[in-house]
């Protein structure tokens, strides 16, 4: 186990150093810079801005410069936001983002996997319908119609939660929601289908023929089997919603990391495109290789050691 | 010797799209204690349906008992409950299926899945459970059982996994054991040794056991008595050497003709029977097997054959033992076996309804 965690560690760096690289050279590629705005600025001062911030050096010392600071966690300064380093603005912004995306996931999974339960149970009956009905509106509506649903509805004509903003639990829940409505949707059509191909399986028939409950099968012998597709879209699950989240933190004017992903790439902030995305992709990297553990609690006949093949 | 299962006049249907399937059509039998009955017939005769009605496991809807009753110990169980279906389920009546890849659960411990049955059924505490289970496997042939109770199911082969079946099956002393195939996923050398070791351990609970099948090679290994079907009913019933020895059922003669045997030359095609069988939607009118029978009458397009009686235990349904029917010899393969047997009758005689 910690041979097979050390070995993925190694792949994980190998895949992040790829993606440094690849968003340094594209993000150059990319026309403008940093310091093209409405005014022309005058050649002086836009040589000294380059100076000021390594950009007048050639390519690849900027680029080495760059590894060597990602390897000391420090993506430098903002080069829009003046006095903000970018490890400042993932200090302020990522804990705003990460408390709404984790609501918005436990959301997701909780209420997808009940209803998808719920469905499979009640196979082609009432419960069923609702529950796939629920599940196709999730699927097709965005999450930006849907948060602005929520915010006319509950907020403007109820006033049972705040319009926007982040200041209380409160303040969260709509904004979780929203951004949890697609992927619970998914993850209950996910667990429906998976539930009935297991329900049709000869060990629930054996389970059934030693005279256990509906309940004690269900639980012990369907619903864990079940869940290993739910599992898997775990990690592009966290991905989209942490990744996905600035639309939904523009519309209720959430201070998370999302927003500053977005306007960073416009304002063409070379040290915050950068800084994010390293940071976005340490997360994903990491969520798999969670999911890929979990594989191996949940599954026992997926072996994480590797090598051994067949015994 | 004590009746302990009798099945009386048991149809029952399912509910499809094309129409309500009548996958069993009045079948009745019993079975003493200790007893092994054989059910064969080819796929679709109803035999698994049959046995999986007398657990209530068929699933309710599509399926539905329509008719008849089952007795266990003189209880009928046709009206019980589920929640009531669950004090029978693997402690009076328990279960092996065909596929023991499939019919264990792979995310569980072998261990848990037998200490399941015995928490269930025997009250056991985890303890007890645990130490009964490594017996058990012990009992089964398994070979270090403390190490394998704790293994999962694709830790086993495939005769192991069916071993462990039958521990799991075992576990609460069932009274009847209802084998659906149990060797037919098995290959060769495996199948002799499962069904060596249904048998030791029949002699050693004398637990009664249905053995679906549908091969006549293990029937004749392990069966007392055999049970023909064919479209959802019983056509021939009798003791192993009736069948073997002096079958009475053009359908018996066939599947007897179609098992390939050491004495066949090789000049002579194995036989085959020809056609294949009835939709159950629609039961055909007469006599079911007609249509494929070259011995068929006119009568059995028209009219059902009544059940005659050859011998104290012998059964078969066909036009061809009433007294006006003309005599016909059995296909060559079969006639060779023929021995008279001294318990049969002067004169088949019709059974009549509801003996």
């Amino acid at each position: 186990m910690a041979k097979y965690i050390g070995k993925r560690l190694l792949y994980m760096i190998l895949s992040l150093w790829m993606i440094v690289t690849a968003t340094f050279f594209f993000m150059r590629i990319a026309p403008g810079n940093p310091f093209a705005s409405e005014k022309k600025l005058p050649p002086e001062i836009e040589a000294n801005l380059n100076a000021h911030f390594g950009l007048d050096k050639p390519w690849y010392a900027q680029y080495w410069e760059y590894l060597v600071r990602i390897v000391n966690w420090d993506f430098g300064p903002s080069f829009k936001y003046k006095s903000q380093t970018v490890n400042d603005l993932i200090n302020e912004g990522f804990p705003v983002s990460f408390l709404l995306g984790m609501e918005a996931i436990f959301i997701a999974v909780a209420i997808g996997v009940i209803l998808g339960i719920v469905a499979a149970l009640k196979h082609n009956r009432w419960p069923d319908y609702t529950a796939m009905i629920v599940a196709v509106l999730g699927i097709s509506v965005p999450s930006f119609i849907m948060a602005s649903f929520l915010q006319y509805f509950l907020a403007i004509k109820m006033g049972i939660f705040p319009v926007a903003r982040w200041e209380s639990f409160m303040h969260s829940v709509l904004p979780a929601v929203a951004l949890a409505s697609t992927p619970m949707a998914f993850i209950a059509r996910l667990t429906r289908s998976s539930m009935l191909e297991v329900l049709a399986n000869d060990y629930i028939k054996t389970a059934k023929s030693k005279g256990l409950s509906r309940g004690v099968i269900t639980v012990k012998h369907t619903i864990r089997n079940a869940l290993l597709p739910v599992v898997t879209y775990m990690g592009p699950l966290t991905a989209g919603i942490l990744t996905g989240s600035f639309v939904i933190e523009r519309i209720f004017g959430i201070p998370g990391l999302g927003a500053h992903f977005v306007t960073s790439i416009n304002n063409r902030d070379y040290t915050v495109i950068m800084g994010v995305t390293v940071f976005y992709s340490i997360l994903l990297l990491v969520s798999i290789l969670l999911v890929d553990i979990a594989y191996g609690i949940i599954d026992p006949r997926i072996k994480l050691a590797g090598g051994k093949k067949g015994e | 010797m004590e009746k302990l299962l009798e099945v009386k006049n048991l149809e029952v249907s399912f509910q499809t799209y094309g129409g309500t399937v009548k996958a069993v059509r009045g079948v009745s039998f019993d079975l003493h204690k200790g007893e092994t009955l054989a059910i064969v017939g080819e796929s679709g005769s109803g035999k698994s349906v049959t046995s999986q009605s007398i657990m209530k496991l068929i699933p309710m809807p599509p399926g539905r008992i329509t008719g008849g009753q089952i007795l266990l110990s003189g209880d009928d169980i046709v009206p019980k409950t589920e929640k009531q279906m669950e004090k029978i389920r693997g402690k009076e009546i328990s279960m092996i299926f065909q596929d023991p890849m499939t019919s264990l659960n792979p995310t569980m411990r072998v261990g848990t899945q037998i200490m399941e049955v015995l928490i269930k059924h025997q009250n056991m505490s985890k303890t007890d459970a645990k130490n009964r289970a490594i017996e058990l496997l012990r009992l089964v042939g398994i070979p270090m059982p403390e190490k394998r109770v704790d293994q999962y199911p694709h830790e086993f082969s495939g005769g192991m996994r069916q071993r462990a079946m039958i521990a799991i099956a075992l576990a609460a002393n069932p009274k009847l054991l209802i084998a659906d195939e149990p060797t037919t996923a098995l290959d060769v050398t495996i199948q002799a040794q499962i069904l060596e070791l249904m048998k030791d351990l029949q002699n050693k609970m004398d637990t009664s056991i249905i053995f679906i099948t549908h091969d006549l090679g293990v029937v004749a290994n392990v069966a007392d008595r055999v049970a023909v079907m064919y479209a959802g009913q019983i056509v021939e019933m009798g003791t192993v050497d009736e069948i073997f020895y002096d079958p009475r059922h053009p359908y018996t003669w066939g599947l007897l003709a179609s098992m390939p045997s050491l004495e066949n030359d090789d000049k002579a095609d194995l036989a085959a029977i020809p056609g294949t069988p009835p939709d159950l939607t629609n039961p055909p009118k007469g006599d079911a097997f007609a249509a494929r029978n070259k011995y068929a009458l006119a009568i059995d397009f028209e009219e059902e054959p009544p059940m005659f009686q050859i011998s104290e235990t012998h059964f078969a349904k066909t036009w061809l033992l009433h007294p006006d029917a003309p005599k016909v010899e059995p296909p060559e393969a079969v006639k060779k076996r023929i021995r008279q047997l001294s318990s049969t009758f002067e004169k088949p005689v019709i059974v009549k309804e509801g003996k």
